[in-house]
């Protein structure tokens, strides 16, 4: 029953762009899938390991900034004599480092939420993604600083007398990122089911408890920083060979802010949960905007249903919906003794 | 070698704890053997779950020497003593609430678990196949210390002398060779103290080593081989349940503790 | 040197200000516990009310200033009564997360009202600057330098020496006990968002004139807020003024010798490296207040 659902909604997201004409409304649907990713990468580290990273938006635009440049080259200064010059590499090398290095960078914060929990982390978290964004926007010889990194180049893959693929236009770009959504999608479910998805959920319930059956606290809290960075430095790689211009403003606080509001709505914790809460919020503005109000209403509406999703929703729709759904059939979730194995992948 | 004499396990030598400028535990000695079910009693406040928290890693020794099977704990983080088979479970009823019964159990199994994350990520066979084994292995666990409540059940929804059950089966996942109780029946009523006892003697038969500390006299005289008696941080008594029944230093710092309190 | 002079001048002026934001905000942090992100908004929020009353309304420049006070504590303390009363024992995430909701949709209403061209404030001080020797620093500055080092001592005063003070540092020791020993939680949780956000309203009010007013103002504000909190200590008035005259040392040195571009990264780069060396701040022996 499961399969034949998630088959159905895999064969739905496939044939999209076969049936839907409008081609702004599929750049919509782009952007969301992006966000997705995002959301979902965030998911890992607020909904498992309960840390609230309030700078995803740095691995996001770090992932975006280094894809750009590693495809475009460049030439800079180091020091006043000391020039580092590096030649455009195909894209999906320029994509791979994307995600190598930010999931470094992931390495690098992850050591430090050991140091600092709670508020403290937050506020490191913003503060790191507040530096990224002004060296982006001061080091011009290497970012262009405002004035954007343009003209980067499609993904294009070549094996040659195999496939020669150019990811340009929309429908070509909305399989990529669909593609590379069930990627992370798989990677992050399989992660959260196992020994070390176990542990992070250990860490965030009970930390002491946690350490006391032996698990080693902070190597799950850098693995799944790395992971998650990672995962958002592939979504701002796809971003940037998508848009093709990059600006200092991918590390705008709100970026992350919409990445949060996409997993709280949508249910922290969950695997579904940053997927439904990020077509709400992806699509929301775009309803709103077909509404014709300025773009601070639709903000102020944004606002607004954050405040009010914690109040009415706390734990985001996902778990909701679930809880509705065994109220309703009492019967199913009554456990057996020898169907916990396969109760236990159905809940995420 | 002669299974005459018995091995030392866990010693501790002249441990001391401070906390600022308050001393909990004052240069403790003593020593449990392996297979041995020994007791830490005395009134409240006399540096009992100081010493478990210092044996176990959650809190640095002022001085003195702890050490397992040879292998010195001084400064070791909690899960790599626990790596060492030295287990605890905690004084306030500590389990992972929000998670199933079963999945408690599973989390325990941690160390038990070979997966790697690149094994993980990468979704190899062998990770599958062993969680199947772990389930397997969670619920025989619960089969062994008694836990009716359905694996699928929330432990959070768990009635308290079942949550106190989860959390033994929790620390006995994680494979102890030495299980550290810290009160493990306050609270319970007199049916649930006496299947407590029952999982006890059953843990007692695997071998493993016990350091229980407790305030139910019935329980620490009726499974313990030796007891060791505190008072304000200090051994003040060593001995057969019997002989810590008749000393009179115990009895007289129970008796001083509870005339203090009247006065109060 | 006369340069070195003049930038050590600038910045006690803007450590003043800072202080008034790190303070207003380390008071709301370490008491209630909530990661409060309309501070900025507050800060704006007593910049714009300036401008309404000095350049719209016409009202006297002193007079204006102590409105824009008083509302941005009736603000606080609105903010307080609808968004954070039923939050209260709620983890820190969801209080977080409301605010964050209160910060988004305060800043595009600020927006919406005010529209994003930047407001420039009249003040009734002579334009020609005191100049001593080399140095020279404008009326208006030394008038915010004045205000600000009042305020300060204002707080630290009710904090101390007050029965509403004494009630606020029982709560932040414990809220259980002092909730035992009759002290009413509600009233001092109003209190502490209403005062700190005041303060920040008149940190808004004090800067608006010098700099220009805009919408988003607020931002840069909370996060300087944040690091000077950090700098200080969770509830720590002495630290959080320490704490603000040495983020503003850091910045105008920093700006001037090293780059300008990277004055606003100063106050992060410190806060990470402080977190990394003392996680609980750099003035905390232990959490405490006053």
């Amino acid at each position: 029953m499961r399969r034949v659902v998630t088959i159905a909604g895999l064969a739905f997201l496939f044939s999209i762009p076969l049936w839907l004409g409008n081609f702004y409304l599929l750049h919509v649907l782009i952007i969301t899938g992006i966000f997705i990713i995002a959301a979902m990468s965030l998911n890992l580290l607020l909904g498992y390991t309960g840390q609230l990273s309030l700078g995803h938006a740095a691995f996001f635009g770090i992932g975006a900034y280094v894809s750009s440049l590693a495809s475009l080259g460049f030439e800079v200064h180091l020091l006043p004599d000391w020039l580092v010059t590096l030649d455009p590499k195909p894209v999906w090398f320029a994509m791979a480092c994307a995600i190598v290095i930010t999931g470094l960078c992931g390495w690098a914060i992850g050591r430090i939420a050991f140091k600092v929990r709670g508020a403290y982390f937050v506020i490191v978290t913003i503060s790191f993604a507040e530096v990224v964004r002004l060296v982006a926007l001061n080091w011009d010889e290497l970012t262009q600083g405002p004035m954007a990194l343009n003209n980067i180049p499609p993904l294009s893959v070549a094996i040659p007398g195999l496939v020669d693929i150019t990811f340009i236009g929309k429908v070509a770009n909305y399989y990529l990122v669909l593609v590379f959504a069930i990627l992370a999608y798989v990677i992050i479910a399989r992660l959260v089911r196992s020994r070390a998805g176990r542990a992070m959920i250990a860490l965030k319930e009970n930390e002491a408890l946690a350490a006391s059956v032996g698990i080693d606290v902070t190597k799950y809290l850098v693995l799944a920083t790395v992971v998650s960075a990672a995962i958002a430095g592939a979504a701002g790689a796809l971003y940037a060979q998508y848009v093709r211009i990059v600006d200092p403003n991918v590390f705008l606080f709100i970026y992350t802010v919409t990445m949060v509001i996409m997993v709280v709505a949508g249910g922290k914790g969950t695997l579904a949960g940053p997927v439904v809460g990020g077509v709400i919020f992806g699509l929301l503005p775009e309803g709103l905007r077909s509404l014709a109000i300025a773009p601070e209403v639709q903000w102020i509406v944004y606002g607004v249903l954050m405040i009010l999703v914690v109040y009415l929703l706390p734990q985001g729709i996902v778990p909701a919906l679930r809880s509705l759904r065994q109220h309703r059939h009492p019967i199913n979730s009554e456990p057996q003794p020898h169907a916990d194995a396969s109760a236990r992948q159905v809940a995420p | 070698m002669n299974p005459e004499v018995p091995r030392v396990a866990l010693a501790v030598e002249r441990l001391s704890i401070r906390f600022g400028g308050l001393t909990a535990v004052e240069s403790m000695s003593f020593a449990v053997n392996e297979g041995e079910v020994v007791s830490l009693i005395g009134p409240n406040g006399a540096g009992k779950t100081s010493a478990f928290n210092a044996i176990t890693g959650y809190l640095p020794a002022a001085s003195g020497d702890i050490a397992y099977r040879g292998e010195r704990l001084n400064g070791m983080k909690p899960n790599r003593i626990a790596e060492l088979g030295v287990v605890r479970t905690f004084q306030k009823t500590s389990v992972f609430a929000g998670q199933t019964v079963l999945d408690n159990i599973l989390i325990g199994l941690h160390s038990r678990s070979r997966q790697y994350p690149i094994a993980i990520l990468l979704g190899f066979p062998f990770v599958a196949r062993e969680e199947e084994e772990l389930v397997e292995e969670a619920h025989e666990i619960l089969r062994f210390v008694g836990i009716n409540a359905p694996a699928a059940e929330l432990a959070s929804s768990l009635p308290y002398g079942e949550l106190r059950l989860l959390e033994v089966a929790v620390a006995l996942a994680a494979k102890p060779t030495l299980l550290l109780l810290d009160e493990p029946v306050s609270g319970m009523n007199p049916t649930e103290t006496a299947n407590f006892m029952k999982t006890l003697t059953r843990i007692r038969a695997r071998d493993i080593t016990v350091l229980l500390v407790e305030h139910d006299m019935k329980i620490v005289m009726g499974v313990s081989d030796r007891v060791v008696c505190l008072n304000q941080g200090r051994i003040i008594a060593e001995g057969a349940p019997v002989e810590i029944q008749r000393n009179p230093e115990v009895i007289r710092a129970y008796l001083g503790e509870r005339y203090a309190r009247a006065q109060n | 040197m006369d340069q070195l002079l003049q930038h050590c001048l600038n910045a006690l002026v803007l450590g003043g200000t800072y202080a008034l934001l790190g303070i207003g905000l380390t008071l709301i942090f370490g008491i209630m516990r909530v990661v409060n992100f309309t501070h900025g908004e507050l800060y704006s929020f007593g910049a714009y009310m300036m401008y309404m009353f000095v350049m719209l309304l016409h009202l006297d420049f002193f007079l204006s200033l102590l409105l824009a006070m008083l509302l941005g504590i009736a603000l606080g303390a609105a903010i307080e009564f609808l968004l954070l009363r039923k939050l209260r024992g709620a983890d820190i995430d969801t209080t977080m997360l409301v605010m964050i909701g209160a910060w988004i949709a305060m800043q595009n209403l600020e927006q919406l009202l005010w529209s994003g061209v930047a407001k420039s404030i009249r003040t009734p001080f002579p334009s020609s600057p005191l100049v001593i020797g080399a140095l020279s620093v404008s009326w208006n500055r030394l008038f915010v330098l004045a205000v600000a080092l009042g305020l300060i001592m204002s707080t630290y005063a009710l904090v101390n020496r007050t029965r509403l003070g004494r009630a606020m540092r029982a709560t932040f020791q414990d809220p259980d006990t002092a909730a035992l020993m009759g002290v009413d939680i509600g009233t001092i949780y109003m209190s502490t968002f209403a005062l700190g956000s005041g303060l920040a309203a008149a940190a808004g009010a004090l800067l608006g004139p010098i700099f220009v007013v805009t919408p988003t103002m607020g931002d840069l504000a909370s996060l300087k807020a944040f690091a000077i909190v950090i700098l200080g200590g969770l509830g720590n008035i002495v630290g959080a003024t320490i704490g603000g005259f040495i983020l503003a040392f850091i910045e105008e040195l920093g700006a001037g010798y090293i780059s300008s571009g990277y004055r606003d990264a100063m106050g992060f780069l410190l806060i990470i490296a402080i977190l990394l060396v003392r996680p609980t701040g750099l003035f905390s022996r232990k959490e405490r207040i006053g």
